[in-house]
């Protein structure tokens, strides 16, 4: 009777530890990996809105300020999205006739909102609010990316923990005079390294990683 | 296999945090939230018709309505200070420059895309226009203007009205006007635009 095991077995049984171990290393790694990719976190993901509204023309082109369609950022906990009316402010000339506009005169014609898809949707754990960080020299393109270059709007960053912790651990490393704030495309005139540190002591930004800053 | 099994215990997690969404998305309506319950689908209710929130009655004709005795007036609800003035120019420049251009002269973007041109603020009608009949403008909007009272707050009105002022002064304005210890700034160059 043959031999069930050969020679061969002894340096299999050995690789099959190494490959078991290797493995399951491998499936934690691609499983940390794939929590953190655009896949789940949904971010660089164009969004398909009910009007193909454009940043990167309204914005961009146009050179229309963040706050004339969001006008609650600076004082309140929501950015604010723009009521048909702030449309209707140019758009009952420009384009007034446009079937992509359709929906927007629908919308002011029988007084039914607008049903934008959000973008950036926090977990409802988190308190967030936008006014402090506008206040305390986050520019808006610190989070959201050049809105000035996106056709259709997308999340720039991941927003999850770590991503909000980057800046709360190291504010100097982003902040930014507040006259910039709602600047796109914006370069220290001095070095970040030099200009940070300053801003945050001029700003007295504290360095917020209590847990309860945000879960509350 | 060990493996096998810690395949399982991981895979069944990552089921586990996929199912429950919770708390990510609790059970309340987050601001201008779509709502089913509300027969016109907003979960961000507005004011019933013909209510005033207490302490919130516009009594003040002057601050509110930009006239006194039913007249438009020349005068402001406030003191004038360098702050206003400042935060006048940084409100003009966001919601009126669009269309006025930020010298005021009517020939911002969006009438260079097509909207009807707004008259220049350096005309002589507007240039004689009492500073009440710039904040009943935003206020109640005019012509092809829709009324600014939802995006601009009453005190950024008058900040922009009393900037608009100053715009009309600057275009007109000759260097007797400047103080003479500051007629040597006018030689250097320009500051870096304020925003």
């Amino acid at each position: 009777m043959p031999q069930i095991f050969k020679p061969s077995a002894n340096t299999l049984a050995k690789a099959s530890i190494v490959g078991g171990l290797l493995l399951a290393v491998s499936l934690i790694g691609l499983l940390i990996g794939l929590g953190r990719s655009s896949y789940v976190t949904r971010a660089q993901e164009f969004i398909e809105q009910p009007i193909q509204f454009s940043h990167a023309h309204h914005v961009g082109d146009d050179g229309i300020d963040c706050r004339y369609c969001h006008t609650s950022v600076e004082t309140s906990s929501f950015a604010g999205i723009p009521p048909t009316k702030t449309c209707m402010n140019c758009h009952s000339q420009i384009w007034s006739t446009s079937p992509m506009l359709e929906p927007v005169r629908a919308s002011i014609r029988d007084d039914r909102s607008l049903r934008w898809i959000r973008v950036h949707d926090l977990p409802d754990f988190v308190y967030f609010n936008h006014s402090v960080h506008v206040k305390n020299g986050v520019g808006c393109e610190t989070c959201h990316g050049r809105v000035d270059e996106m056709p259709l709007t997308y999340q720039q960053n991941s927003l999850q923990m770590e991503w909000c912790l980057d800046c709360h651990r190291a504010p100097e490393k982003y902040v930014r005079p507040r006259s910039e704030i709602f600047t796109m495309g914006y370069r220290p005139p001095v070095p970040q390294s030099v200009q940070g540190p300053e801003l945050v002591k001029a700003y007295g930004i504290e360095s917020l990683t209590n847990c309860s800053t945000c879960h509350r | 296999m060990p493996s096998s099994r810690l395949l399982l215990i991981v895979a069944s997690c990552a089921f586990l945090a996929a199912c429950r969404q919770d708390m990510h998305d609790a059970p309340r309506y987050e601001p201008l939230e779509a709502s089913t319950f509300f027969a016109d689908g907003r979960g961000s209710r507005t004011l019933v018709a013909n209510t005033v929130a207490r302490g919130m009655l516009r009594e003040d004709e002057h601050l509110y309505q930009g006239k006194v005795d039913g007249q438009l007036t020349d005068t402001f609800p406030m003191p004038v200070t360098t702050e206003v003035m400042a935060r006048g120019r940084e409100r003009f420049n966001v919601f009126c420059a669009p269309c006025h251009g930020r010298t005021g002269q009517g020939n911002g973007m969006v009438v260079q895309r097509g909207f009807r041109a707004p008259p220049s603020f350096h005309d002589e009608r507007l240039r004689t226009a009492p500073v009440g009949y710039f904040y009943d403008v935003q206020t109640n909007g005019f012509g092809a203007m829709s009324d600014y009272a939802a995006q601009v707050p009453v005190a950024d009105r008058w900040a922009i009205a009393a900037y608009i002022r100053a715009l009309q002064f600057s275009q007109r304005a000759t260097v007797g006007d400047v103080p003479p210890e500051r007629r040597a700034e006018l030689d250097a160059p320009a500051p870096q635009e304020a925003r």
